[in-house]
């Protein structure tokens, strides 16, 4: 596959993963996309696994993405660690891992894979696509590059480009990854990884992803019984808390992938140079945007750009705010309200477009 | 919000609006007069509601709905992007009516605007006789739970249509549940106005 840098990756492997069945004419397919650090395994429990998928709630009998009407793919990204080719992938030309040698990736690369693997499933157009946060930039894309292969789109809690403070958040964490003595300009598979970078740069994220009042409720100032007898122990809840999702992320993330897909993420601007009037024209697609009102890492505003543009074009859209405490992991928990919205605009796009395109 | 039952406000709007047209309801609560309109007239519909639960409701009715503050301006649309731009009892209740009116008429061919008439008889019995601020079906709010911030009456808004040079192409008020023909002012508690401008 030719990258949007124009060098060539491959052979590419895509993980994915479906639920329910297609209909006969494949016109039920949802293609689910996923955040940073995500996977294809979005729901249900596998044999093994210690949790289930990471939208479990969402995707199901019965659920928002019912998989009784439904044919649900989630699809990984390449340049991640979680079964498709990333930096940590055997380099056919070396035997070796990528390391630094994998190439620089964006959004775009991401979303031009996940249209082979469509194409893969006989799928000629997909009944939406839909994502959060990371997972709502590669929805964005698709509403860009491949108009015509999607018959609605959910864009949720997401930006059509990072601002310099979002930006500045990933570069506080690559810094912790790379100022890792063990990171070793990213060679360092086969030895100790930068087990304490990764984790750091995870704390800082987990802090963007909930609120003020989210953190105020989940851990107060309470402080932690079992205390280890040293200076500066994990004493406080948020300090426990913070350190536990970081050595976790250690267990199931590759630094290096950190790097790439952190940097795809602030690489990535739907615009690029084209007009806010012109960045959806033509997109026959219907579009649902959401956006929470305690998330601070993509504000609504954010979102509310995306509606204007939607706009612009004259796109048939529907745009909710929930209100919510939880911050950006808002997206991942207020499921009950994503649900209705999800579940109705989904039977609406399904039986025809009851509302038309509005006329400019 | 929007409290007349049988909603002959609705069948006012429905008759002014011709097939096939397009149409922008600001504060267009649970979608109720946008859905008949998709319905029966098969207009192209889009609503704007500030409220989160009401634009579930339009969403399970499968409307396209904006959740925006219609006080902040329609800066988006060029001018006479709708035939319609509906304003039914959500005039009376945004902070700057003038200018939100004023952007419906550019957006908009035409606007329609429906407010409760504070000067209804009944408005007046109890202003006068009671001393205090009328509570009636048009005007069911306590004055200290109100989401109604101007109070005006038929007569102010056609003083007001003239002063800003706006055409009333056609109008419309409404007693209890009824047509009213005869001295709207005192007997209706909605007028409904077909704009242009």
């Amino acid at each position: 596959m030719t990258l949007e840098s124009g060098e060539k990756l491959g052979p590419i492997t895509l993980a994915y993963e479906t639920y329910g069945e297609p209909n006969q004419q494949r016109s039920n397919a949802i293609l689910v996309v996923h955040a940073l650090s995500g996977d294809a395994h979005v729901a249900r429990l596998h044999k093994g696994d210690p949790t289930p998928g990471w939208w479990e709630n969402l995707v199901g009998s019965g659920k928002g993405l019912d998989t009784n009407k439904y044919f649900v793919i989630c699809s990984n990204v390449i340049g991640g660690c979680k079964g498709s080719t990333g930096p940590s992938s055997i380099n056919p030309k070396t035997g070796r891992p990528y390391g630094l040698d994998f190439p620089i990736i964006t959004i775009g690369d991401m979303v031009n894979a996940q249209r082979r693997l469509i194409d893969h499933l006989g799928i000629e157009k997909l009944l939406t696509v839909i994502g959060g946060s990371m997972g709502g930039m590669e929805v964005l894309q698709w509403m860009v590059a491949y108009p015509d292969r999607i018959r609605s789109a959910i864009p949720i809690a997401t930006t059509m480009k990072h601002t310099p403070q979002q930006i500045a958040f990933n570069e506080v964490g690559r810094q912790a990854v790379m100022g890792d003595p063990n990171w070793k300009r990213g060679h360092y598979y086969g030895s100790a990884v930068p087990a304490k970078g990764l984790a750091v740069a995870r704390m800082i994220g987990h802090i963007t992803y909930m609120s003020d009042v989210s953190m105020a409720e989940k851990f107060g100032r309470r402080v932690k019984s079992d205390k280890e007898p040293h200076k500066f122990a994990a004493e406080f809840e948020v300090e426990g808390y913070l350190r536990y999702r970081g050595d976790n992320f250690v267990k199931r993330f590759d630094a290096n992938s950190y790097l790439y897909i952190t940097k795809a993420i602030d690489y990535f601007n739907i615009l690029n140079g084209k007009k806010l009037n012109d960045i959806f024209k033509g997109l026959k697609a219907k579009v649902l945007v959401i956006a929470f009102k305690s998330d601070w890492l993509y504000p609504a505003y954010q979102s509310q750009e995306i509606v204007k543009a939607c706009k612009l074009a004259g796109v048939d859209t529907t745009y909710c705010e929930i209100n919510s405490s939880y911050g950006h992991d808002a997206f991942l928990l207020e499921v009950e309200e994503e649900t209705l919205l999800i579940k109705h605009f989904l039977n609406t796009v399904t039986n025809g477009n009851k509302s038309g395109a509005q006329q400019t | 919000m929007k409290q007349s039952p049988v909603r002959v406000d609705h069948e006012v709007i429905m008759g002014w609006i011709e097939k096939g047209a397009s149409v922008l309801d600001l504060g267009c609560g649970d979608g109720e007069l946008l859905s008949r309109l998709i319905e029966e007239k098969q207009v192209h519909a889009q609503g704007i509601e500030i409220s989160e639960q009401a634009i579930h409701h339009c969403v399970a009715r499968g409307l396209s709905v904006f959740q925006e503050d219609i006080d902040t301006g329609l800066a988006v649309y060029a001018d006479k992007s709708f035939d319609y731009v509906i304003l039914n009892q959500t005039f009376q209740q945004v902070k700057k009516p003038d200018f939100v009116l004023k952007e419906a008429l550019r957006v908009g061919k035409r606007a329609i605007v429906g407010f409760p008439n504070f000067v209804h008889y009944r408005a007046r019995f109890q202003l006068f006789f009671g001393g205090k601020v009328p509570v009636t079906p048009a005007l069911p709010y306590e004055w200290y739970d109100t989401p109604n911030l101007h109070f005006l009456s038929i007569a102010d808004f056609k003083e007001y249509c003239k002063k800003r040079d706006i055409c009333i192409e056609s109008s419309a008020f409404i007693g209890r549940n009824r047509r009213v023909k005869l001295f709207p002012n005192l007997f209706a508690e909605i007028g409904l106005f077909l704009l242009s401008k």
